[in-house]
């Protein structure tokens, strides 16, 4: 044995990896080796199945085929307690942060020590892992005075705390500006050199080609392709990821910009925190565009949607449809002027999942003729009214009775689309349409808005995938803050600009 | 009337009286202070308090012995508030539901097995009940000695326990895990909190506190057990969780004034006092929908109360 | 440590949903024949006297509806009020409001042209119970203070207003009790089978049941205070008015409590006292749960009820069983259909580490 190099033994090996929910296979027999100081991305679309390997990876899901072996010893992992024990730790992308409470008592949880934690120590193991790692953290800093960046880093401190030295992220930087994207990778980058390794989880080609050594992509729950990054081209991954020409091919139609739809005047908009998230922010949407509202989440995109859709009364400003001057706070009172809505989160806002498609697709119409008259509600005309936004939309569904949690992700996005345009109405605006859909729904939603447009249309669409935004808009403006940085059409724009802009950057 | 009012003898026995009145409401709302902490609501209160009320008076009448009879008691909480963490913690069913489907439950078992075991006597048994145990030298005091210092032993344990459940929730690893889950359980699921076992603990403590709380009103307060000993308490306790914003000692302090205001209301009736005495019969309620209201704007609810957690929903 | 969970499972044909009731009915009374057993009692002759005691004569059978009819109207209440999610534990106190105010009526419009006197009481009594209950619904709206709480703290409230005028302004010149005169004749429900307590209010109850049904699903209303108890977020979304229709909840909700308030006036004791209610209020909080809030199911859990109610008398009298059997038996039919109704969506996994 002496004198022989061994060969490089993965640190983690899923072999033949099953994970089912009642009757969908999410993950099937999926194989995946990381090898220590790598970078591997776990390539996929919505609904591929990256999370949930990942989460069986972790511990917090079963599995329910297959087997797990840490650097070559199988495991069975009940929780993610025993992942942890292992060294692996995962960042999710929703995160796992009490916001009331300070960094440590964040950082220390699960691992206290002590009945009564010694909060000193706790302290200075945390520093001095800070200061290892190049972190600037305040121990006793309350979680949601940090920005999304800072938190993220936290949830990285989190696993560094634990001792983990595998690290899952999944999709990181859907929440951060480009500046904050270049530190994470840095971060990231020294994590590895201080031999770490780490399973990217990402949607995003570019960001893949940039930090990842190797790169394994998944389709409809199964592995499809593996190759090195050196090796491999954005489009080739592209077509691994969904299996065909990766191209949407948009019909873009026709674009004649007409009279003034809506307009907004000096708006702010206070959060329901009381920050000021929207500040002194106008802009004009022409019928017969698409006016893009780029910028990073959390800059203020959430309560402009908000106030728009008229859940949140601004302190002060006023928007006007067709030159009339609407209220604010009232619901009612966009929709009665035309306006159709498509909300940020879909599930929390615009759906009664417990109730059935046909009762969800009235949930505006419901005060009107025929709908309703008199007070009470025509069961056929709903009916009626269903079948057509279901077969205009083409929404998969067993019958318009079933409810609707039973749809997927990209159905769910199609009631809401049927609801709100089958009318064709005169002006829509759409916050983050798009956001965990796959990519044929993706692309349907995008057909969906220039359809609208080509008729005639204003289309405001608020969205932070910059490829959304230019392969969408006419003109583009970008929010940082509450505030908007620039306004440009489609055809000057750059991404760089764009870029700095979304990063603060006024040029 | 106000010389009477202000006389020694009647801030005295003012002081003595909201301080034993308060007892069981004080035990009840730290209990639920804890249980909802982790994120759990238990309407099974009024309904826990009645039964261990029972059993502890079943239990010191069969054996003579006061302390058996609390410690019966609080394993009766548990039991109940163990069934609870069945259907609202591991099969995630309404909490609303849960919680009033197991005051139903409680109340008619706890009368059902005193009937079982006392029959219908004319008189209702009786049990020699705790007395007061003044503290040596303290109760000398004027005013605060036989009052603040003369007390019952449980109503000693109970103030003890005002700071060692704030301890238990702000300084132990424990309550830093409890807190947590209120708030996030999915923080704590990720790095390897048992939620589940976590609020099932925090149920059982709770049922322990309703349990001795139940006790107190037939072993210590009077010393039989009539179906109405409980008389609403266990809904105050919600109350006064909400009214202390989850902390155990503002929870405390909101129990301590309804006790004030119950304490006072009867002594208002002894002095004639020319208003018909159902009016002060209301005030306690009155009061408290009042200092909801005012702290209702500013509660800080944890955030995952009423909300079950289950992996599979990720 | 053995661990449970639980997992989706694949939907169950909808003829399950029809037998769930009947298996709840069928295991409840398998588990509370323990404690009957307990009590020392054969379970046979227990449950005999139970069934005989509320079904099995003329008269037991429509002593049976008798005591349904106030259960279905509070459970109705409840029932419309938590599909909302307006948590109304106070639909007793409402109950108390709507028989004060029939009360009032009875007792004192007796310049009232008699064929008024019963319609008057009625609306009265309706409106009495529904603005009882726009208290708390105002306070949950406005002032966002927790609704399970102010419903029960005002039952104790109306109890002692209750109290203060049967002491007081109500009592019945010369008694040392705290009850009113009795009610004019005019004001009596008119009993409508002969040798039987079989009375108006029970047609109400009926015509309540189909009435609430027709809201709830042929009404704009009855959706859109569906929609405000699934998701308040998506209802205020789609320009639902959810302050309104909360509300508007409240009123229909005490105003069926108020509704067996009046019942109870009006049929049973001819007067008001303390004891006007057996608790009614809270017991339709569990038949509203034990009919997923469905009119009809309300009115099956109401009448199963009042079965067990009416018949534990006699299986108290007959088998020597103490009858808060009844409470167990309510306690444990509630917990069994709910885990039934969870069972159809979920199944049990029990994990070992």
């Amino acid at each position: 044995m002496e004198g022989r190099i061994l060969e490089k033994q993965p640190v983690i090996e899923m072999r033949g990896v099953t994970k089912r929910f009642v009757d969908v296979i999410a993950n099937d027999k999926v194989d995946l080796k990381l090898f220590p100081n790598e970078v591997v991305a776990l390539l996929g679309e919505n609904g591929a199945g990256k999370t949930t390997l990942m989460n069986v990876l972790f511990g917090y899901y079963n599995l329910d085929g297959g087997e797990m072996l840490i650097n070559g010893e199988s495991v069975t992992f009940n929780s993610p307690k025993d992942a942890i024990n292992h060294g692996i730790a995962m960042i999710h992308q929703h995160f796992t942060l009490v916001q009331t409470q300070t960094v440590l008592e964040n950082v220390m949880i699960g691992m206290e020590g002590s009945f009564f934690p010694d909060y000193n120590k706790a302290k200075e193991k945390l520093l001095a892992i800070e200061k290892e790692f190049g972190f600037h953290l305040d121990p006793d800093a309350i979680v949601w005075t940090l920005s999304i960046g800072e938190q993220q880093k936290l949830e990285i401190l989190k696993a560094l705390y634990r001792g983990a030295k595998i690290l899952i992220m999944d999709e990181p930087t859907a929440v951060l500006a480009p500046t904050e994207t270049i530190e994470l990778f840095e971060t990231l980058r020294n994590l590895v050199k201080k031999g770490h390794s780490i399973i990217f989880i990402s949607h995003h080609l570019q960001e893949v080609m940039d930090i990842c050594d190797r790169v394994v992509v998944l389709r409809t729950g199964k592995r499809v392709a593996e190759a090195k990054v050196s090796e491999t081209t954005i489009p080739e991954l592209a077509s691994l990821m969904v299996g065909r020409e990766l191209l949407e091919r948009l019909d873009r139609g026709k674009s004649k910009t007409g009279k003034t739809i809506l307009e907004a005047k000096n708006l702010k908009v206070k959060n329901n925190r009381g920050v000021t998230a929207v500040d002194d922010l106008s802009f004009v949407l022409k019928e017969g565009e698409v006016l893009g509202v780029a910028g990073v989440s959390g800059n203020g995109q959430t309560e402009l949607s908000e106030m728009l859709f008229g859940e949140l009364n601004p302190e002060e400003g006023e928007i006007f449809i067709s030159g009339k001057r609407v209220p604010g706070g009232s619901p009612s009172a966009v929709v009665k002027e035309g306006m159709a809505r498509i909300p940020e989160d879909r599930i929390k806002t615009g759906l009664f999942m417990d109730l059935s498609v046909k009762e969800n697709m009235i949930l505006e119409s419901h005060v009107n003729e025929p709908i309703s008259k008199n007070g009470l509600i025509n069961m056929k005309e709903i009916r009626s009214f269903a079948d057509n936004c279901i077969n205009s939309f083409s929404v998969k569904t067993d019958g318009m009775d079933i409810p609707v949690k039973s749809l997927s992700g990209g159905n769910l996005q199609k009631v809401i689309l049927a609801r709100e345009l089958v009318g064709n109405p005169k002006l829509v605006v759409a916050c983050q349409p798009t956001r965990g859909l796959d990519v044929g729904a993706m692309e349907y939603v995008h057909q969906a808005m220039l359809d609208q447009k080509s008729s005639g249309s204003g289309v405001l669409l608020i969205s932070d995938d910059l490829d959304e935004i230019f392969l969408l808009s006419d003109r583009i403006i970008v929010m940082y803050e509450g505030k908007v940085m620039g306004e440009v059409s489609a055809e000057e724009a750059s991404r760089d600009k764009i870029g700095l802009w979304m990063s603060g950057v006024i040029s | 009337m106000m010389s009477e009012i202000f006389s020694v003898a009647f801030i005295t026995g003012l002081i003595a009286a909201t301080l034993r009145m308060s007892t069981p409401i004080i035990l009840a709302t730290l209990g639920e202070i804890i249980t909802e902490r982790s994120g759990v609501l238990n309407l099974g209160i009024e309904g826990t308090m009645l039964f261990g009320a029972a059993v502890g008076f079943l239990t010191t009448l069969a054996t003579g012995n006061l302390w058996l009879g609390v410690f019966a008691a609080a394993l009766a909480g548990i039991a109940l508030s163990l069934i609870m963490a069945v259907l609202a913690v591991y099969l995630g069913l309404s909490q609303h539901v849960s919680g009033l489907g197991i005051t139903i439950f409680a109340s008619g078992l706890a009368m059902f097995v005193y009937r079982l075991v006392v029959g219908s006597p004319i008189v209702p048994p009786i049990i020699t009940p705790f007395t007061p145990v003044a503290i040596p030298l303290l109760s000398r005091i004027p005013i605060l000695g036989a009052s603040f210092f003369t007390q019952y032993s449980l109503t000693y344990i109970t103030w003890a326990l005002i700071p060692l459940v704030s301890i238990f929730l702000f300084k132990t690893r424990a309550g830093l895990r409890v807190r947590t889950i209120g708030q996030n359980p999915f923080a704590a699921d990720t790095v390897g909190v048992n939620v589940n076992l976590t609020r099932t603990l925090c149920l059982a403590a709770g049922g322990a506190f309703f349990g001795v709380a139940g006790a107190f009103l037939t072993l210590a307060h009077q010393n039989m057990f009539l179906i109405d000993v409980i008389g609403g308490r266990g809904w105050i306790a919600i109350a006064m969780t909400i009214f202390g914003n989850w902390n155990p000692l503002m929870g405390a302090v909101g129990a301590l004034i309804f006790g004030f205001l119950d304490a006072f209301q009867l002594r208002m009736q002894t002095l004639g006092v020319d208003l018909p005495f159902h009016i002060f019969l209301m005030i306690p309620y009155l009061i408290t929908i009042l200092a909801l209201i005012s702290v209702s704007r500013k509660a800080t609810v944890p955030a995952g109360l009423l909300k079950p957690y289950r992996r599979e929903d990720k | 440590m053995i661990g449970m969970s639980i997992v989706k499972r694949k939907p169950l044909p909808p003829w399950v949903m029809l037998i769930i009731p009947v298996a709840a009915v069928f295991v409840t009374l398998l588990i509370t024949a323990i404690p009957i057993l307990i009590a020392g009692g054969n379970v046979f002759k227990a449950y005999g006297a139970l069934f005989h005691g509320a079904l099995g004569s003329r008269f037991n059978l429509l002593e049976t509806f008798v005591k349904a009819s106030p259960l279905i109207l509070t459970g109705l209440a409840v029932a419309f009020a938590f599909r909302a999610k307006f948590w109304n534990i106070g639909a007793e106190g409402q109950l108390f409001a709507g028989a004060i105010i029939a009360s009032w009526v009875g007792i004192y419009f007796t310049w009232l042209p008699s064929f008024l006197v019963l319609p008057v009481m009625i609306i009265f009594g309706f409106l009495g119970g529904g603005l009882w209950a726009t208290i708390p619904a105002f306070l949950k709206t406005k002032l966002k203070v927790d609704d399970v709480v102010t419903t029960l703290l005002l039952n104790y409230v109306i109890l002692h207003i209750m109290g203060a005028l049967l002491f007081g302004p109500m009592q019945m010149p010369g008694s040392a009790w705290p009850r009113s005169a009795s009610i004019m004749d005019a004001a009596f429900y008119p009993m409508l089978i002969a040798r039987s307590r079989f009375h108006l209010g029970i047609i109400i109850s009926f015509a309540a049941v189909l009435v609430i049904w027709f809201i709830n699903s042929k009404t704009v209303f009855g959706y859109q205070s569906k929609g405000v108890g699934i998701n308040l977020n998506a209802a205020k979304f789609g320009g639902i008015n959810t302050n309104m229709v909360i509300l508007k909840t409240a009123i229909i909700s005490g105003g069926l409590a108020g509704l067996a308030g009046v019942g109870e006036v009006a049929a049973i004791h001819h007067h008001l006292m303390m004891d006007v209610s057996p608790g009614y209020g809270y017991t339709g909080i569990v038949i509203a749960m034990l009919g997923n809030l469905h009119p009809i199911g309300v009115a099956l859990a109401a009448f199963f009820f009042s079965v067990i109610s009416v018949g534990a008398q006699t299986m108290s009298r007959v088998a020597g069983i103490p009858i808060y059997i009844v409470g167990i038996i309510e306690g444990v039919s509630l917990m069994t259909m709910l885990i039934f109704i969870l069972l159809t969506e979920y199944k049990i996994r029990w994990t070992k580490s």
